[in-house]
């Protein structure tokens, strides 16, 4: 811990410290004149991002850490929005005074990729070409667009050179674009729970949850907004399949197992069950156990009511067209397709030094994949570490407060500090 | 290991040298390899304890278990694969070795020396030995190959390996007079033959 971390004067200790939340923040946003172009030859003319800043840039400025966002977050990386109750940044267990990326030490940037639907131009946004929302119209991005356009910003900022990229999952393939397109701009990549390029497995996940939007006949094509629809069906159904690819059955089978809810008497297409329904397989039920309801459409499970939960969570505030675009963004990323699928070749441009993580019962995002990444890393003789850290809790605990997960990303944090001085 | 044991077995690396260290521990090694030798590479652990003690220190760290095998490791790729005090813990000691041979031009190996004569007169009384080198009892020991330093010889011709230096040592001090019998721990330093 250094000597500048005394300022907050509210944490003491070493690693022990978990330190405080930045407090409220408040986004803001730059506005693109000059056209962005895109992978697939088409332009993003006249568009906006919407970012996030953390800390502050040294006089030096060389304490600057880029923060790169997955499917569903965005550049609310870290804090709280004044009066909204429960507005914690995505990565906030992370992020903030004396947490293991220290805002007291360094200048933390998250930035909201355009596609996105929290405020940088995606399909929501009105196409300036026609004066009507983009809708499916919006052009497709890649991870490649993305790092561009985040270069632009930190332009606009008046920041040549990052301490430090770091991403969980598609974030993670952003850092690790970063290395290939911006080499120079760079010290250092965190590259958590992620991959080199999705498997046929993975591509798979996405297409059924790409294929319950299409189908949803409030999807319009895409341009529901303007018949005054949302394909809320088909977002609830993608964000429940996501959902189960991102836990682990562990971690299901201890926090559902086969669980039932509580009976609701009155339960839509349902009936009471009849006395002593429960335990088919012999014996009396338990008076105060909720039993089975010979439903096929009530929610039963504990299971079937969290997904359901988070599918209406999701569908209330994330944009269909956005979950396309940015599943398609994870199915082309493939930094080593442009070297006959040879990773190595690919990732022998990269200067930057690397710390890469993933945790064993990650199976979207498997340890086998961030394996391939160390051994191209190492056989181009990059600096790397690599951690599998043993989480129980599957691909999301990139984002949860995991102590060696979040002990390591301090220390590493701690040597790049050094480094430069911060 | 004892500071000074770990210069007699820096003292055997190349300056500059590509450098591959097989169950690195806290990195010790390696970060003084790195600042006085001008070495790069990286270490191999398992524990997490010890990666994150490495990556505090700077030292390039790849959490796996040895036992899984080096096939993260193209062959030729190190000038010198290290492996101190791990060779023991190992179940496929002698693939461990081949593949040692396999990834470095040179390897360098370490292990407690059960022929050092306490451990002798202790078989000789009849129990297993204890002792600073060998601090386990017998039912809970992680060392669960135990050879001699004569043994290791036998073993390296059995894998076509020629060996370029062996020595022991026994407290931070180079034992090159008998060290099968007066040594603690055995050194050796080895290519492929041929």
């Amino acid at each position: 811990m250094s000597a500048s971390d005394g300022g907050a004067g509210f944490f003491v200790g070493t690693s022990m410290s978990t330190g405080t939340s930045v407090g409220d923040v408040t986004p803001q946003s730059h506005h693109f004149a000059e056209p962005l172009s895109l992978k697939s030859g088409a332009v993003l003319r006249d568009y906006q991002l919407v970012y996030e800043t953390y800390g502050t840039l040294n006089a030096q400025r060389s304490n600057a850490v880029l923060v790169c966002h997955a499917l569903n977050a965005s550049h609310h990386v870290a804090g709280t929005y004044a009066g909204q109750a429960r507005s914690e940044g995505w990565w906030d267990n992370l992020i903030g005074p004396g947490k293991p990326l220290d805002t007291n030490r360094f200048f933390v940037i998250g930035i909201n990729n355009p596609g996105s639907c929290f405020g940088s131009t995606g399909p929501r946004d009105v196409n300036p070409a026609t004066g009507q929302p983009y809708g499916a119209d919006f052009p497709v991005v890649t991870v490649e667009d993305w790092v561009n356009a985040q270069a632009r910003l930190l332009d606009v900022l008046g920041i040549q050179r990052l301490a430090a990229v770091v991403g969980g999952s598609l974030g993670g393939m952003q850092a690790l674009s970063w290395t290939l397109q911006y080499p120079e701009r760079m010290g250092h990549a965190l590259v958590i729970a992620s991959a080199p390029n999705l498997s046929a497995q993975n591509i798979a996940f996405n297409e059924v949850a790409r294929r319950a939007i299409v189908t949803d006949p409030d999807f319009h094509d895409g341009h529901y907004l303007a018949h005054g629809a949302v394909p809320k069906r088909g977002l609830r159904v993608a964000r429940m399949i996501g959902h189960i690819t991102y836990l682990s059955d562990d971690v299901m089978e201890q926090k559902f197992g086969r669980d039932l809810v509580a009976p609701r008497l009155t339960a839509e297409g349902g009936s009471p069950p009849p006395e002593g329904a429960l335990a088919p397989w012999g014996g009396p039920a338990a008076l105060a156990a909720p039993g089975l309801r010979y439903s096929t459409q009530d929610i039963e499970f504990q299971i079937e009511s969290y997904l359901r939960y988070q599918g209406d969570k999701f569908s209330e505030y994330f944009d269909a067209n956005t979950y396309l675009l940015i599943t398609r963004a994870l199915d082309y990323f493939d930094p080593a397709s442009a070297y006959s699928g040879n990773l190595r070749a690919a990732l022998a441009r990269a200067k930057a030094k690397f710390l890469v993580v993933s945790f064993t019962t990650d199976w979207r995002f498997s340890p086998q994949r961030s394996r391939e990444i160390v051994k191209a890393l190492v056989d181009n003789d990059c600096d790397v570490s690599y951690a599998e850290i043993d989480a129980p809790h599957g691909h999301d605990a990139f984002l949860l407060d995991d102590p060696r997960y979040h002990a390591l990303v301090r220390a590493y944090f701690d040597r790049i500090g050094a480094e430069i001085k911060a | 290991m004892n500071p000074n044991a770990l210069h007699h077995i820096a003292r055997l690396v190349p300056e500059g040298a590509a450098v591959l260290d097989l169950g690195c521990g806290e990195g010790q090694l390696l970060a003084l390899l790195k600042a006085e030798r001008r070495c790069t590479g990286y270490g191999v652990e398992i524990d997490d304890a010890k990666v994150l003690a490495c990556v505090q220190r700077g030292v390039n760290v790849i959490q796996r278990n040895l036992e899984e095998g080096l096939s993260i490791f193209e062959s030729n790729s190190f000038d010198v694969v290290l492996q101190l005090d791990t060779l023991q813990n190992l179940r496929n000691t002698e693939a461990m070795l081949r593949e040692t041979a396999r990834v470095g031009r040179i390897g360098i190996v370490s292990f407690p020396n059960f022929a050092h004569w306490p451990n002798r007169l202790s078989v000789l009384r009849g129990r297993m030995p204890v002792t600073k080198a060998l601090p386990y009892q017998w039912f809970d020991t992680p060392n669960i190959r135990v050879g001699t330093f004569k043994d290791f010889e036998a073993l390296a011709g059995q894998c076509g390996l020629r060996i370029l230096e062996g020595f022991g040592l026994h407290q931070g001090q180079v034992v090159r007079q008998w060290p099968n019998l007066l040594a603690s721990t055995a050194v050796f330093k080895f290519e492929r033959g041929g």
